[in-house]
């Protein structure tokens, strides 16, 4: 029974033996080593993020009070402890309201025209800019947004919508990049089942392909949403900071969180001002949670049922 | 209330790739036709051409003609959805709209379309479609379940039921039961036998024992070499196909000597 072959045979009959052997042990040790090595990244990775929550909890809590919520910052001076938020906050869900409202349709359209339509050169463009769009530096979209209004209005100019432009140039490649992916999740199948019923590609689009994946594009709308909500510069550069609140999105200066922030702290970095911007900051991160949250929600009831 | 397709010198392209070459075939009323070959040899894709489906792919086209009532279906102002709402389609997975209700599945033809239906008509559509696929009496307690809470074979009878409910003319059906269990296979089958009554009904199966139980006409596709288009190789009644086919080649995939 000489085996002159060359294709794979299992061994000759030996007894088997299920003991350890010296590469066994040595896998043993590679896994334990690199199951450390995972969990110590984790845990680091932990660090930075308990430590911002409790800083923000700690300092920003204790000036978390109504009337930090339900004042502005009309008549206060030096270091008297009253003004509020109230302006920032209201000043902070218009800009980035209008922002979402703007870059929404535009993320979604164009997200719907590279999955459904688009195949030749102009899809792989499109693409390419939104990619490079998602790397802009957010002062770079502050400066387009001035530079847009300097030559439709003129340079003095200073407005809400100035705000939520620069941040919509921040908001549609993330917008169309995660709807993009949410598209792509829904199989070919439903789409085909669509058409075979004789319903023509607008309406698989509207009813089969935008229905199934609402859940997942709700979601991304809000992850764009906070993805913007606390940036800074760029709306330090449009809309600045003003003391009172500014309903008008059309005409003047607007107040916002972040810049609320960080014009309280460049003010008085030890004392009062200090204590507003750690307010404000937690604020912020309390509007994101409870857009979070409203998002689940939402996700939750248009999410596909199984069974 | 079912029509014939003839085709006629149909070559069926992705992009330059020639897929299909030269079919020539009569797709009877009323009766089952069932398409056979190796894999590859484009029975499907020559099935996704008689509703118009190939063309969604990009780049995929299609040459000749393929009559139905004295109209080509792939004449100059023909709206292809038009086609596809005469000409259902059943695919090899069942897919029903996972966001939708077994109720909304059947309905799913009217719905999607935007188009009203008084409440009682729609009960009544959803019923008799539901009783045509043999699927009324499992769901109807549960009609306003996901469709995609059923068992496979259920789902596929959904999919059949969904299709009938737009009442198209001719029904294609591509390996519907690949993917089933013999029972639900076997369900399947009988309903394709009473289906027959009123539709016309194109399946593509690898059974062959499935095409010799349900069909009555069957064609055989081969392709020559790998790269090479598939052709329809012979066609003819089920019974002379299965006992007395006129090519060898027929006479060799049937019996299992191919290649």
């Amino acid at each position: 029974m000489t085996a002159v072959t060359d294709r794979p045979v299992p061994a000759p009959d030996v007894a088997p033996n299920f003991t350890t052997s010296p590469s066994g042990r040595r896998r043993k040790r590679t896994n334990a080593i690199m199951a450390t090595l995972v969990t110590l990244a984790f845990l680091i990775a932990l660090v930075p993020l308990i430590s911002l929550l409790t800083e923000v909890v700690i300092r920003g809590g204790s000036m978390l009070t109504w009337q930090f919520i339900s004042t502005d910052m009309t008549g206060v001076f030096g270091d008297s402890p009253d003004g509020g938020v109230r302006h920032a906050i209201l000043g902070t869900l218009q800009i980035t309201g209008l922002a979402t409202l703007i870059s929404a349709p535009i993320g979604l359209f164009a997200a719907v025209y590279l999955v459904e339509y688009g195949h030749g050169r102009l899809a792989k463009t499109l693409t390419f800019f939104v990619d490079v769009m998602t790397g802009i530096p957010s002062i770079v979209a502050g400066l387009f947004a001035v530079a847009l209004f300097a030559i439709l209005i003129g340079p003095a100019y200073r407005s809400g919508v100035m705000g939520a432009i620069a941040l919509s140039v921040l908001m549609i490649p993330v917008v169309v990049r995660s709807c993009e992916e949410m598209l792509k999740l829904v199989p070919n199948e439903l789409r085909e089942a669509s058409y075979a019923l004789g319903v023509p590609k607008y309406l698989t689009i509207i009813k089969v392909v935008l229905r199934t994946s609402l859940a997942g594009i709700v979601t991304s709308i809000v992850l764009a949403i906070a993805r913007v909500i606390g940036e800074t510069a760029p709306l330090l550069l449009t809309v600045g900071i003003v003391t009172s609140m500014n309903t008008s999105m059309l005409d003047g200066r607007v107040a916002t969180l972040p810049v609320f922030a960080y014009s309280q702290y460049s003010q008085d970095a030890l004392g009062v001002g200090a204590d507003r911007a750690w307010g404000a900051a937690l604020v912020l991160i309390l509007i994101i949670m409870i857009l979070n949250l409203v998002a689940r929600f939402i996700s939750s009831r248009f999410s596909i049922a199984e069974k | 209330m079912s029509k014939r397709i003839d085709v006629s010198d149909l070559d069926i392209y992705y992009g330059d790739f020639k897929a299909v070459q030269g079919v020539t075939m009569a797709i009877e009323p009323r009766s089952v036709t069932a398409l056979i070959g190796p894999s590859g040899c484009g029975k499907s894709t020559f099935l996704r051409t008689l509703n118009r489906m190939h063309e969604v792919i990009p780049g995929a086209r299609v040459e000749g003609k393929a009559v139905m009532d004295g109209v080509d279906i792939y004449g100059s102002g023909v709206d292809p959805v038009e086609v596809r709402r005469q000409i259902g389609m059943v695919f090899q997975r069942p897919n029903p709209f996972p966001t939708m209700s077994i109720r909304e599945n059947v309905l799913a033809g009217v719905k999607l379309n935007n188009r009203r239906m008084p409440k009682a008509a729609a009960d009544e559509l959803v019923e008799g479609s539901l009783r045509h696929a043999n699927l009324w009496n499992e769901v109807k307690d549960r009609l306003d379940k996901p469709g995609s809470g059923l068992s496979g074979g259920q789902q596929q009878r959904l999919c059949i039921a969904r299709a009938i409910a737009v009442s198209p003319q001719v029904l294609l059906m591509d390996e519907p039961c690949s993917a089933l269990d013999p029972i639900s296979t076997l369900a399947i089958e009988d309903l394709i036998h009473e289906l027959k009554e009123d539709y016309t009904i194109v399946i593509v199966t690898h059974n062959m024992q499935q095409a010799s139980r349900v069909s009555d006409r069957t064609g055989f596709f081969n392709l020559e070499a790998t790269g090479q288009p598939g052709q329809l190789v012979e066609m003819d009644d089920t019974t002379t196909m299965f006992s007395a086919p006129s090519k060898k080649a027929t006479e060799d995939y049937i019996s299992g000597r191919f290649g």
